[in-house]
């Protein structure tokens, strides 16, 4: 018998968690001598307070929505995939070869092979890890951190001996043709008569990430391999035992995971920056675990937790251009919301458990 | 082609220096995992410890002061990690990254509070830095023919927290494998119920071992602030928290074979410092990508098991939960 009901369970729990950071973070802001009153009031008028401010809150979160479905998939299949960084890497390098080297008469056919190209590399990236986890059994969660040091290397030497233009200093590849340009949701809003900042770079991919929510959401839950991607994360001997293959099993997530962290280059790449530049994952793909683990790996709950983290992320932002505050103090709160919702989780449960015991022999009695 | 030339003094020289932090955080690790409780927070335990130290060795001017602020800062980190990973037997993995975070935020969160300079603290000079120490007859042995420069330079001149490193291998040893407390952390790593049952505290044993992790972290990340390095930079671990794991699993849990790896690891990464000698003895140009890469690619190659199987201590990472 489940102990607590099922909205404290889906609900509770993780906003008491999400409090506690918060005020942690409060604390700190307190600590390097600013009011976190005033910091709170400039984070949501600058990210919230304009059609600009939510045009990069989007856009943020359109990154976090794919890298928090990959950390999801994997944690579904028991997996730990903290590879999202690197995967996304190559997903940016995937991206940009695809738009580069084929002359796309449209943006819509480019954004869908754009899409297939992100999404194989980062799929491939995942690859290797989940080969050496199946087969030779090392562990998933150091292989994946090396390769997101490797990613970085790869793409490094790769924009810097490869694909950088002749004569041009910065690593960084060329600007991507003009028909490959990807509609804002300015440009997307505009015939229905809304007014959306012009300057601000959420785009279209945003669909895309909905789209993805559904979609992982039928996967997972509506059918057969979802079951067994569950089951399997739940209970391997149980699995094995239901003959569901641990090698099947495990390649399948982690390319699946793969493929969704490397497809947040279509926003990234494509969509913002227009050409592959060095870091311009800029820690989604780490920001994924703490999207994943706040919104309890279900999809609903990922779109929610991408949309807070990407008013933290555009919210912070705002405070380092004000304040003193630099922009780690997001970092340190992912710490506290990952701390917290991921690695304390029982502090917050046992308690409140113990509660709702209470309660009910209260009512029985 | 001159293979020897790759085994020059001078890169040697920085092997031993470039060991060191990774040899006391896989130490670190070693007592940790040995004790049952996996931790991939060493990278941010030697962070928070590198900042702190630093920081505190620029303000008093005395270096020593650093060194205890940087084990102070890391126990906090170890603190917060046991009371995730043992009091309320959360997932040591997802406590390791939530560190990891909170020190890459923190350090730099607060190193902007209080200097102001990006991110970063000043520049250690004097008594705020650990300088080299001239061994013994140094000076006069230098002219004996091939041992001479081979004490002068590879054994003499190092920072005290060198050496400190390489009698930590011994003792080590020694803890883990002639004492009663050894023998009790290596049982509480393989069947917590066994050492439950005579009546020894699982988990006064599990926080020690985490606490031992952390004073060794933070000797680490001091040694990288004030020995290495002259302050505390951004980020400045780089990996080697990650690395030093990939050491212990090819030291396969061992303090001596802990050290060859790490020292295998330092040689990596003090070859890729020199691109030069590397052309000069294979007689053309690597990628200086790959050679940034290659501590990491070995580490996969290493964990892949394609050097011997690696097996963990059987309880490593699962919360003991005393009524089953």
């Amino acid at each position: 018998m489940d102990v607590m009901p099922k909205w404290a369970e889906v609900i509770l729990v993780p906003l008491i968690s999400l409090i506690l950071a918060a005020i942690l973070s409060a604390l700190v802001i307190l600590a390097i001598g600013e009011d976190p009153v005033a910091a709170v009031n400039l984070m949501v008028t600058g990210a919230l307070g304009s059609t600009y401010g939510w045009g990069y809150t989007l856009y943020y979160a359109t990154n976090f929505m794919f890298t928090g479905l990959a950390v999801s998939v994997a944690f579904h299949a028991g997996l730990f995939n903290i590879g999202g960084e690197g995967q996304a890497m190559l997903g940016g390098l995937g991206v940009a070869l695809v738009l580069l080297f084929i002359p796309w008469p449209h943006w819509t056919v480019a954004l869908l092979a754009a899409t297939a190209g992100a999404a194989v590399f980062g799929a491939l990236w995942a690859a290797i890890p989940a080969y050496l986890q199946a087969k030779r059994g090392s562990h998933i969660v150091i292989t994946t951190i090396m390769f997101n040091f490797i990613a970085a290397a790869v793409l490094n030497y790769m924009l810097v001996n490869q694909l950088r233009p002749a004569g041009s200093m910065d690593p960084a590849t060329a600007r991507f043709a003009e028909t490959v340009h990807l509609p804002n949701l300015h440009e997307l809003l505009a015939p229905f008569g809304i007014a959306f900042s012009k300057a601000a770079p959420a785009n279209v991919s945003l669909l895309i990430a909905l789209i993805a929510c559904v979609l992982v959401w039928l996967l997972i839950w509506r059918t057969p391999l979802g079951l067994e991607i569950r089951s399997y994360g739940k209970s391997q001997r149980a699995a094995r035992y239901a003959g569901i293959g641990a090698v099947r099993i495990t390649m399948i997530a982690m390319l699946i995971s793969g493929a969704l962290a490397g497809m947040m280059a279509i926003n990234n790449v494509m969509g913002e920056a227009e050409r592959l530049v060095l870091n311009a994952v800029e820690g989604a793909g780490f920001i994924g675990i703490a999207v994943a683990l706040m919104g309890r790996s279900h999809p609903f709950g990922v779109f929610l937790a991408a949309i807070l983290f990407g008013f933290l992320y555009q919210g912070g932002a705002e405070l380092a251009l004000w304040t003193t505050i630099p922009r780690e103090l997001i970092v340190v709160i992912q710490a506290l919301v990952i701390l917290f919702t991921g690695a304390l989780d029982n502090m917050v449960r046992m308690p409140l458990e113990r509660i709702f015991l209470a309660v009910r022999r209260g009512g029985a009695a | 082609m001159n293979f020897l030339a790759l085994f020059d003094l001078s890169v040697l020289d920085s092997t031993v220096r470039l060991a060191t932090p990774l040899l006391l955080a896989c130490l670190a690790g070693l007592f940790s995992e040995r004790g049952g409780i996996f931790d991939i927070g060493l990278e941010g335990k030697m962070l928070a410890a590198a900042f702190f130290s630093a920081a505190l060795a620029a303000m008093t001017g005395n270096v020593w002061i650093g060194l205890l602020a940087g084990i102070g800062a890391s126990l906090m980190l170890s603190a917060v990690h046991g009371l995730a990973s043992i009091t309320f037997r959360g997932n040591q993995l997802i406590s390791g990254v939530a560190i990891n975070f909170l020190a890459a935020g923190m350090t730099v969160l607060i190193a902007q509070d209080w200097f102001r300079q990006g991110g970063r603290t000043p520049s250690l000079i004097g008594g705020g830095r650990f300088e080299p120490i001239t061994l013994p007859f140094a000076e006069t042995l230098s002219t004996v023919p091939f041992f001479g420069p081979i004490y002068a330079e590879l054994i003499s001149g190092h920072s005290i927290l060198v050496y400190v490193a390489l009698l930590c291998v011994p003792g080590t040893w020694y803890i883990l494998f002639r004492t009663r407390f050894g023998l009790r952390l290596r049982a509480v790593g393989e069947n917590p119920a066994a050492v439950d049952t005579a009546g020894v505290s699982v988990i006064g044993l599990r926080f020690a071992a985490v606490g031992i992790c952390g004073i060794l972290c933070g000797i680490a990340g001091a040694y990288l602030a004030t020995g290495l390095q002259a302050g505390f930079v951004k980020d400045m671990t780089a990996g080697r928290g990650f690395i030093a794991l990939a050491a212990l699993i090819f030291a396969k849990w061992r303090p001596w074979h802990a050290l060859w790896a790490t020292l295998l690891f330092g040689y990596l990464q003090a070859i890729a410092l020199r691109p030069d000698i590397i052309e000069g003895a294979l007689g053309f140009k690597v990628q200086v990508q790959l050679l940034d890469a290659l501590p990491y690619i070995l580490t996969v190659v290493i964990l892949a098991g394609f050097v011997g199987k690696a097996i963990p201590p059987r309880a490593g990472g699962e919360p003991y939960v005393k009524e089953r």
